[in-house]
């Protein structure tokens, strides 16, 4: 296992910020960590990457525990912590060569190491500027290059895509996706569909506590939520007849006017968990000498079961 | 402890001083006041000697009390306050070798700013006959008292975010030092050997006069390593 966390707490003062969690990440693995704000992602990672220590429970990665053999730990760690914190006075290259022998890379091989970081971190335009003169999305570029410079087998990664536009947001996944194939990473975020198209694990957190830990696919499926199907006719038949009709379908629970589009009708109409509404609607509306223009069930998402678990 | 982290980063410490205008404006502002004080006091006293120079109150009142605090203010205030506190600290370096490497880089620069001196010495000695022993231990006293206070600064700079506090309290606590042997007299007799030990005062004049005195060098390497300590346990704090 690269990190096995095993019934970790921590307290800041009488506040508890991590109320005995424990799980396990391992090789190939991305993991994503979902919460609320103030639910403890950040504070599970710090002490992850050694900055903070637990109050009880332990910590391992690689078989190395955080408060014994804390340096060992750090060399095996790329950690980009929250808000992506920079040297704003350094350029690119004098940053990346800083860190480099920091985290112990023999000399001979800082200038490679850079370089390798440079091409996969899409920073060869921006390579002699001043951090601090740098785009927000060119700033994350460069944390990410600093966490991974030393080629670490555990990437901690807390927030990695916040504050950046949707088509870096994307490059930043592919990366994260190509580098998890060989590494353990570990995201933190609140953006519901980073999850879904990132990670191959979920874990939710919210006050402290571990409240599901699955994959995607498999916290999708454990929702209690109802289906729910979107029906568009042509305005040319009676919107009352044609609601109460469906209303007597045995598996809807509630059908919903939605507007008047003018020359069509919208519905929402609430059906059973799981069931597949689509074909006894299509049914009832012919039968009703409806049209359908569209018809679309909507699949309950992972925001959901966020709500369900968080609330 | 592994060297090389410590010279990773006191080298980028020493260049972010000279990227920045602070290593400038103490350089040059010392040289300016430096040169003007050793320009007067050399001509008006007509002796080949920089025992003036080495004990103008003002000079010491500059360099000590206000450029240390000026380029210890932000050494770890700015990174606590930046965040890249926690970047540091997450990399296989010591809490130690950090703070080493900050607290000699702004030893160095203050070294830096002490060289013009050596040049002083070289007009006189040009001039007339001056002794070079005594001007070895001036100088030599005053790094080791800007040793002790560079301390101080860095360690007050660890315990805030703000470097304009940073600077005010480092200001205060080296004020404190530097003038308790100016007010020995309210104390009573018996006290005074006590407070005269514990006063920089005390020590710089005897090791101007060319006296190295052991009870000197562990009054300021005890304090030395008392700041580095308090530092330390600074940083530590965060895991409290």
């Amino acid at each position: 296992m690269s990190i096995k966390v095993t019934n970790l707490t921590k307290y800041y003062g009488d506040y508890l910020a991590v109320d005995n969690i424990s799980f396990e990440a391992k090789k190939g693995e991305i993991l994503g960590f979902l919460g609320p704000n103030g639910a403890g992602k950040s504070t599970t990672m710090k002490i992850i990457t050694t900055y903070l220590p637990p109050t009880s429970g332990t910590v391992e990665v690689d078989g190395f525990d955080v408060e014994e053999k804390s340096l060992d730990v750090r060399k095996k760690l790329g950690y980009l912590p929250e808000l992506n914190p920079l040297y704003y006075d350094m350029n690119v290259v004098d940053y990346l060569d800083f860190v480099a022998k920091l985290d112990g890379i023999p000399v001979n091989e800082i200038k490679k190491k850079r370089e390798e970081m440079i091409k996969v971190c899409g920073l060869e335009s921006v390579r002699g500027k001043d951090i601090g003169t740098l785009s927000k999305g060119y700033k994350q570029r460069v944390g990410l290059a600093q966490a991974m410079i030393n080629n670490p087998d555990v990437l901690i990664l807390d927030e990695p895509t916040s504050g950046l536009d949707p088509n870096q947001i994307i490059e930043i996944r592919n990366l994260i996706k190509k580098l998890g194939k060989e590494k353990t990473v570990v995201l933190s975020t609140h953006i519901l569909s980073e999850v879904t198209a990132t990670c191959n694990r979920v874990i939710i957190i919210n006050k402290g506590k571990i409240v599901a830990n699955g994959t995607p696919e498999e916290l999708q499926a454990r929702s209690k939520g109802q289906s729910v199907v979107i029906l568009e006719v042509k305005n040319n038949c009676d919107k009352n007849a044609l609601s109460a009709a469906l209303k007597d379908i045995r598996s809807v629970n509630k059908v919903e006017f939605v507007k008047d589009n003018g020359d069509s009708f919208l519905f929402n109409i609430y059906g059973e968990h799981g069931a597949d509404l689509r074909e006894v609607i299509s049914n009832k509306v012919m039968q009703q000498k409806a049209m359908v223009l569209s018809m679309q069930a909507k699949q309950s998402s992972l925001e959901d079961i966020f709500r369900e678990l968080t609330k | 402890m592994n060297t090389a982290n410590i010279k990773t980063i006191f080298s980028k410490e020493l260049k972010s001083y000279f990227n920045s205008p602070v290593a400038y404006i103490v350089m040059i502002v010392f040289m300016v006041i430096s040169g003007f004080l050793f320009a007067m006091s050399f001509f008006q006293v007509n002796i080949a000697s920089m025992r003036e120079f080495f004990g103008s109150f003002f000079i010491q009142l500059v360099l000590f009390v206000v450029f240390i605090p000026a380029i210890t203010m932000r050494s770890f205030s700015e990174e606590k306050k930046q965040g890249t506190l926690e970047l540091l600290l997450t990399k296989p370096i010591t809490d130690i070798e950090l703070i080493l490497g900050k607290y000699l880089s702004a030893l160095t620069l203050i070294v830096i700013t002490l060289s013009p001196t050596i040049l002083y010495f070289i007009i006189i000695k040009m001039l007339g006959p001056i002794a070079f022993w005594p001007f070895l231990t001036s100088l030599l006293g005053y790094i080791l008292m800007s040793a002790f206070f560079i301390g101080v600064g860095v360690f007050v700079s660890s315990i805030t975010e703000n470097q304009i506090i940073a600077f005010i309290v480092s200001v205060l606590i080296c004020l404190f030092f530097f003038l308790l042997g100016k007010f020995l007299m309210i104390f009573p007799p018996s006290f005074v050997s006590v407070f005269e030990y514990l006063t920089t005062d005390y020590h710089l004049s005897n090791i101007s006069r060319g006296v190295i005195d052991s009870r000197v060098l562990i009054y300021y390497f005890s304090m030395i390593f008392f700041t580095i300590f308090l530092t330390k346990v600074s940083l530590e704090s965060r895991k409290w």
